[in-house]
């Protein structure tokens, strides 16, 4: 990829490649080192100020928090995974009383921010005398219609970038059409658009976070809750950085697993193709 | 429609904002977008791993919590002051800039090997090769998904509305504390949301694509 934009380098660019690779790691150890420096100098690192995460009560509901994140989140995939799939469904038909309002339907929930969503559903609906919105409800209905959207275009340019030989075969041998789109095209599809919808997940789970400005109690509102505790020192960083800590470590784990079944998926294919190259 | 004629001052009010958050924060994550692709393609490897580094970070962690960090954590550092919307544009700018450099390094990849091959044949070192032949090549193919990156950025600047922010997202509270009808007032905001990007970016964004089409 690199080797795209230059040679391999000779004895006058190693030595360059040395110096530029000094100065980065002096300016990057030098960048982090102030924001450290600063975070010693404002008395973030005090024991006080940590104190507070040592408790097991701060911990249980620190914990309790995770699981909120974890479940709006489970939630939100599986319902987006689900709606987008039928969006596709529904965009492929060939009726256009169907296909129409699929498209209106995902257009209009891409474009709407999905805050504004959130807000819709959790301050709008309760004051036009709709009932029982819970937080967990407006965050997760927000997550499946906007993400739900999304992934439905992810799937259809899926579908409409395999072979159109794959849909005629699959109708040769008397598959009705609804069939071939379940059991011909949409694996397919979903297994060329893995990385996409993996990244999409990962965006669910970050989008949780904004379940924090509709008061859902996740790890954003503790975490802020916690900074707001005066007699530990109202300790805002120390909060926020063992929210940052939970949010990448989970979302480095999610797009772990996925990368790790996508090895397996296309390593998967490899032993298929290199069995039909044998017997061919 | 009333909500809207009573209250224009609270809409227009908040659509200004969010328009100053969207074009400075644009603009800032622009730049900082494409020293990072420059940094990530880069033949040296403290460089990449740097420019790599930052784009994992910020991209797995949520908007809500960095710009909750410039708004809240900042202050406590004692460095010198910046008001709410410049927190904003901060924590969106550094954001933003994650995947505006994913979006320039993946154009950067589409610029065929011959370009910069000849570049160096002829004697350009690597910054002219960068400058001058390859990146105003992947600009071209960059402006589709730098055109939905900046979109999703029009619609993260309402998470600045959590932070003290007086935008389109806290259209919400300012009506809520008027006593006006918050559910004409929140579909007024998602209209004009969806006006902004069905009937403003989207056209825009294909009528460049197919202005600046390259055939390769």
């Amino acid at each position: 990829m690199s080797a795209v934009l230059f040679d391999v380098p000779g004895p006058k660019a190693r030595t360059r490649n040395v110096y530029l690779n000094i100065a980065t790691i002096i300016v990057v150890v030098g960048i982090i080192g102030f924001i450290l420096y600063r975070f010693y100098e404002s008395d973030q690192f005090t024991a006080q100020k940590w104190e507070i995460f040592t408790f097991p009560r701060v911990q249980q509901t620190f914990l309790k928090a995770i699981g909120a994140t974890l479940s709006a989140f489970a939630v939100g995939a599986v319902g987006s995974l689900v709606l987008g799939v039928l969006l596709a469904f529904g965009r492929l038909t060939d009726s256009k009383w169907v296909s129409r309002p699929c498209y209106w339907f995902t257009e209009l929930f891409r474009a709407i921010p999905l805050l504004i969503l959130m807000m819709i559903m959790y301050y709008g609906l309760p004051s036009a005398g709709v009932k029982g919105i819970t937080p967990f409800i407006a965050v997760v209905v927000g997550l499946i219609l906007y993400n739900g959207s999304v992934l439905a275009e992810v799937f259809r340019a899926g579908i409409e970038s395999l072979p159109k030989g794959q849909r005629e075969a699959g109708l040769a041998v008397g598959l009705t059409k609804g069939q071939v789109l379940r059991s011909i095209l949409l694996p397919q599809a979903v297994r060329a658009m893995l990385p996409v919808i993996i990244a999409q997940l990962v965006v669910i789970m970050k989008d949780t976070a904004l379940g924090f400005l509709i008061t859902y109690d996740e790890i954003m509102k503790y975490a802020n809750f916690l900074g707001s505790q005066v007699q530990y020192g109202s300790p805002v960083v120390p909060a926020l950085m063992v929210a940052a800590v939970l949010y990448v470590g989970m979302c480095l784990i999610l797009s772990g697993l996925a990368k790790y079944t996508e090895r397996k998926m296309s390593s998967r294919v490899k032993v298929i193709k290199a069995k039909a190259g044998m017997a061919g | 429609m009333n909500v809207l004629i009573d209250n224009r001052e609270v809409f227009l009010e908040g659509f200004k904002n969010t328009g100053i958050l969207f074009i400075f924060s644009a603009f800032f994550s622009l730049i900082l977008g494409t020293i990072v692709a420059g940094m990530r393609v880069s033949p040296a490897p403290a460089m990449r791993a740097a420019g790599t580094f930052y784009v994992n970070a910020v991209r797995n962690t949520p908007l809500t919590l960095i710009l909750a960090f410039f708004a809240l954590g900042y202050p406590k550092l004692g460095l010198p002051d910046i008001n709410f919307m410049n927190a904003a544009i901060i924590g969106l700018s550094l954001y933003t800039a994650t995947y505006v450099s994913e979006a320039i390094r993946s154009g950067i990849n589409t610029v065929s090997v011959g370009q910069s091959e000849a570049a160096r044949a002829i004697g350009l070192p690597f910054m002219q090769t960068l400058s001058l032949i390859v990146l105003p090549q992947a600009f071209r193919s960059v402006v589709p998904p730098l055109f939905s990156v900046f979109i999703a950025l029009l619609k993260n600047t309402t998470v600045a509305a959590g932070f003290s922010v007086i935008e389109a997202g806290s259209i919400r509270s300012t009506l809520s504390d008027l006593g006006e009808p918050l559910l004409p007032g929140l579909l007024w905001v998602a209209l004009i949301f969806v006006v902004l990007v069905l009937g403003i970016l989207s056209p825009l964004q294909r009528y460049l694509e197919k202005k600046w089409r390259v055939a390769r």
